[in-house]
């Protein structure tokens, strides 16, 4: 076996779990993402170095994932849900209170935030719970999965993280949907939702009431509420049909934009890259999406095929609500926006997720190679 | 291999067994869902870059754009030779945004001891609830830096110029000063307060969310410094003038003076003396009688200084000659009910004897054959009644009563100077008809580019050179102020010594004053003296104004460098010239 047999050989295993177009247009995101993490933090602590360690740990998470089979991901399901939950009521306990809200948990060395375990955990269980009662699907178990996933979305919210409570409760939202929610039962929820609504007020946060209604009208607070709204909308708006041009977005490099290479890295882009990039960006998504829904579609089991569509919805919902919101479309959640904002834990999270899509489309053989 | 070649084409998606459901509807609304959302995204993003453009760029413009204002200095006063007279220099002044300034104890202390303000005091200006407030204005240079290397939050500087007047009191009432914001307050400062004030630009800058200004865009108007203003005033004869008048002043503990010298050929006033004066640098304690500058503010009866004018109008006029004989025995003179005097008898005088002399009979005399409205027109015609338009604020007219309303007597009192006031700028510009060839110049108080101004014509250059030789034998012996008298040079000159009038009633109280000028041959300077009240019983303008001027014109013509034009005497002991 010469060298470039072996080396001929060491790339199919590289890449034979690897869904190729999924990849290429999750590297074309990042790309831009690195860019503008370099824009937005050039001038102050550089975060591009980091992020690109962050990318480097999570596409081998991706590759790894992507190695099991899917029977072997059910597996994960119910473990993961569960620890999921038991380290939210830890948190409830014991949980580290930053900025007024009880996200993460001390252990010892580094704090972790278990919400982010249930934006996986929660389409895994609901899959997997779909999956095992697949061939006699009645209401109660929609009833079931409905109980799975309101107890830790009603935990998230109430640490209080409205943006995570709505990514999971998203993600499990969608597994039902897929699973065949029947349309009645997703009228009567919207329907329930709407008239809940004036309730949900009541129990909302104070800050959570003035950022919804800082998207009504952002002067009303522009030092408080609506300063980031008022600032991101400037900054896309000022950046025009072309953009500014890379490393030139005045209101990014003059630090009006706020977290501007985390949540709000759309703003830093829009203001350099105009609507063009937005376009671009936007299709790019679309593309990522679209490519998920084919995975879905083309996926093996029920579970397989539902755990890709609530993953691939997800990936829509990060990126639909963050951009609504750095817009000034949506209320401002903490919600990054995917392969494009700094930060690890999310990114290593995407990657998982992606992980799953890659592993969903390359083990559907009946038998393996 | 060949076995599985079915079963990799295969795949469980196409599987009748394994086909799911996924209702159509459920995925059209799904997609429909999806490219919606992005549809409003981009619609949204459309709406912002395309729509609004123009407006949130603006928007975001003038959160980093800031236009700040750059301070222009004063442009300086300087004398005819370039000597600074007041100048700006820039200082700090030092200000705190109260709400952000929240210092250590260790940091209050240091800025307390760098402003040499007290703690408590600095602890209750930062306690203040406004969102500016200054700390301490006008601090050194060097100080600003060792504050600023505090980097103390909430506290900035800015720089401000501060008006110095090096020549101090000497110079006050000529130059004046500024009040806060540059405004000049008093003389040359207000006078030529157009040119001397600077224009302050401005510049664009950008500035990041915490205020730091991290670019520097460019001047949109630079600023532009005020010009610089060349004075007609000489340090040196000011200094003469200041120096002797204040010597005076306190020899013959008078209670206020003034004096002034002029260029006779240009109308440029070379110094303007006032006591009591006040220091421009410092005008904590500032009484209005220091303020005064009473040359151009103050008017008195000039008394026997107007009677050459009186004797001018009467040679002009073809009344009387250098040399026609009046009598003025026996030094007094009825009109209607008033009487006036003579301090001495003369009998018999020239017109010329009439001046050396000052005879008020003799000057009573002339006046009686000319008409009201000549010697209106002629006081007139050389500025008495009218302000002289100098720019000093103040500046007064004098009274000159319109020669309808005048009686007699009045007209009488009018030809030795009583009856009407002026200021002693009005007089020692009216004496330019004298030292030049009859004709009146304006004055002026900055340097003159001509060396030689043409005036207004008011007594012919054969009247001029008569009166000048009548003036030149007053200060002769045998006239009224021999103390006048400068070695080497010709002098011509008047003494003047008027009753003050207080409440309508001459009081016991005397303004002595002299005018007169030098080199007689060819006259250069003026030098006009007033001693208002002087308090040791003597109070004649020869024997308290005239050593003034002797002395004044005497280190003015040296220090011209202005040619003698009499022999020189051989030196008398003073006792021998005071026998003369």
């Amino acid at each position: 076996m010469n060298v470039g047999e072996f080396l001929r050989r060491f790339w199919d295993r590289l890449i034979a779990h690897v869904d190729v177009p999924l990849f290429l247009i999750t590297l074309t995101i990042m790309l831009f993402g690195l860019s503008t993490v370099y824009s937005a933090t050039y001038d102050g602590s550089n975060r591009t170095a980091a992020q690109m360690m962050n990318m480097l740990l999570g596409l081998s998470v991706m590759w790894g994932v992507a190695q099991l089979p899917p029977q072997k991901l059910m597996r994960f399901g119910v473990p993961l849900y569960v620890l999921g939950v038991v380290l939210l009521v830890l948190v409830y306990l014991f949980g580290i209170k930053v900025n007024g809200s009880k996200r993460w948990l001390s252990i010892g060395i580094t704090r972790i935030q278990p919400s982010e375990i249930l934006k996986i955990a929660m389409p895994l269980m609901l899959a997997w719970y779909f999956h095992k009662h697949e061939a006699a699907l009645k209401l109660r178990h929609y009833v079931v999965a409905c109980l799975l996933l309101v107890v830790p979305f009603a935990m998230i919210a109430k640490q209080p993280d409205l943006g995570t409570a709505i990514l999971v409760g998203a993600a499990g939202f969608y597994v039902i949907f897929f699973a065949g929610l029947p349309w009645k039962v997703i009228v009567g929820l919207l329907a329930a939702a709407g008239g809940a609504a004036p309730f949900v007020w009541t129990l909302l946060h104070d800050y959570q009431r003035k950022r919804i209604l800082t998207l009504i009208d952002p002067s009303a607070d522009p030092l408080g509420a609506g300063y980031h709204i008022i600032q991101s909308t400037i900054a896309i708006g000022s950046g025009g049909p072309f953009g500014k041009g890379w490393l030139s977005g005045t209101q990014t490099h003059l630090e009006f934009i706020p977290e501007r290479h985390t949540d709000f890295i759309f703003a830093v882009f829009s203001e350099e890259r105009g609507l063009l990039g937005n376009t671009l960006l936007v299709t790019l998504y679309l593309a990522l999406i679209g490519r998920g829904l084919m995975i879905s579609a083309n996926a093996s089991t029920l579970f397989a095929r539902i755990l890709a569509g609530s993953i691939t919805l997800s990936f829509f919902t990060y990126a639909f609500v963050n951009m609504g919101m750095v817009s000034g479309i949506l209320p401002v959640v903490g919600v990054p926006l995917p392969f494009m904002s700094y930060g690890g834990t999310a990114l290593v999270t995407l990657f998982l997720a992606l992980g799953i899509l890659m592993s969903i489309q390359t083990h559907r053989m009946l038998v393996k190679k | 291999m060949m076995r599985f070649k079915g079963a990799l084409a295969h795949k469980f998606a196409e599987s009748p067994i394994l086909q799911l459901r996924l209702p159509a509807w459920r995925s059209r609304l799904m997609a429909l869902l999806i490219l919606s959302c992005f549809g409003v995204l981009l619609g949204r993003s459309f709406y912002l870059q395309v729509l609004n453009n123009d407006f949130l760029q603006e928007k975001g413009e003038s959160r980093y754009r800031r236009d700040l204002e750059v301070s222009a200095s004063r442009g300086r006063i300087a004398d005819r030779n370039g000597d600074v007279l007041a100048i700006s220099t820039p200082m700090k002044s030092v200000w705190a945004i109260p709400a952000d300034a929240r210092l250590t104890p260790e940091q209050a202390k240091q800025l307390a001891q760098l402003l040499e303000i007290d703690g408590k005091e600095l602890a209750r200006k930062l306690a203040s609830d406004k969102s500016f407030i200054f700390l301490q204005r006008q601090i050194p240079p060097d100080v600003a830096e060792r504050i600023a290397a505090l980097k103390l939050p909430g506290i900035g500087q800015n720089k401000e110029y501060r008006r110095y007047y090096p020549t101090g009191e000497m110079t006050a009432h000529m130059v004046g000063f500024t009040g806060v914001d540059d405004k000049g307050l008093e003389g040359v400062e207000l006078a030529f307060q157009g040119q001397l004030l600077g224009h302050p630009g401005s510049r664009s800058v950008i500035k990041d969310r915490r205020g730091q200004i991290v670019e520097d865009v460019g001047s949109i108007k630079p600023p532009q410094d005020g010009r610089d203003i060349r004075l007609s005033l000489d340090s040196k004869i000011q200094y003469l003038a200041y120096s002797q008048l204040k010597q005076a002043i306190s020899d013959n503990k008078a209670k206020a003076g003034g004096a002034v010298v002029l260029d006779a050929r240009t109308g440029e006033i070379l110094a303007l003396a006032n006591w009591p004066t006040y220091n421009p640098n410092n005008r904590e304690s500032l009484s209005g009688a220091q303020l005064r500058n009473r040359a151009v503010t103050d008017t008195f009866e000039p008394g026997s200084t107007l009677k050459p004018f009186t004797a001018a109008l009467a040679l002009e006029k073809g009344k009387f000659r250098f040399d026609s004989i009046i009598d003025t025995a026996p030094g007094r003179l009825t009109i209607g009910k008033a009487t006036i005097s003579d301090s001495h008898a003369h009998g018999l005088l020239t017109v010329a004897q009439i001046i050396q002399k000052s005879s008020n009979v003799g000057a009573a005399k002339m006046a009686a054959t000319l008409a009201p409205q000549e010697m209106w027109d002629m006081f007139d015609a050389v500025g008495f009644g009218q302000v002289p338009r100098l720019g000093f604020p103040g500046e007064v007219g004098g009274r000159l009563r319109p020669w309808k309303t005048w009686r007699p007597i009045e007209q009488a009192t009018m030809s030795y100077g009583h009856g009407i006031s002026v200021s002693l700028m009005q007089l020692v510009r009216a004496y330019t008809v004298f030292a030049r060839d009859g004709d009146l110049i304006p004055l002026t108080l900055t340097r003159a580019e001509s060396p030689f101004v043409q005036g207004v014509p008011v007594f012919s250059p054969q009247t001029a050179r008569e009166v000048r030789a009548m003036l030149e034998m007053a200060v002769q012996p045998g006239g009224t102020a021999p103390k006048a008298q400068i070695p080497g040079y010709r002098v011509a000159g008047k003494t003047g010594t008027a009753h003050k009038l207080e409440g309508g009633q001459y009081a016991n109280k005397y303004v002595s004053s002299f005018v007169g000028f030098a080199p007689a041959s060819e006259p250069r300077l003026i030098v006009a003296v007033m001693i208002d009240e002087p308090g040791t019983g003597r109070h004649y303008g020869g024997d308290v104004a005239g050593p003034v001027f002797s002395a004044v014109m005497s280190g003015s013509l040296r220090t011209l460098g202005i040619a003698p034009d009499a022999p020189l005497q051989v030196a008398q002991s003073p006792a021998a010239k005071e026998k003369l």
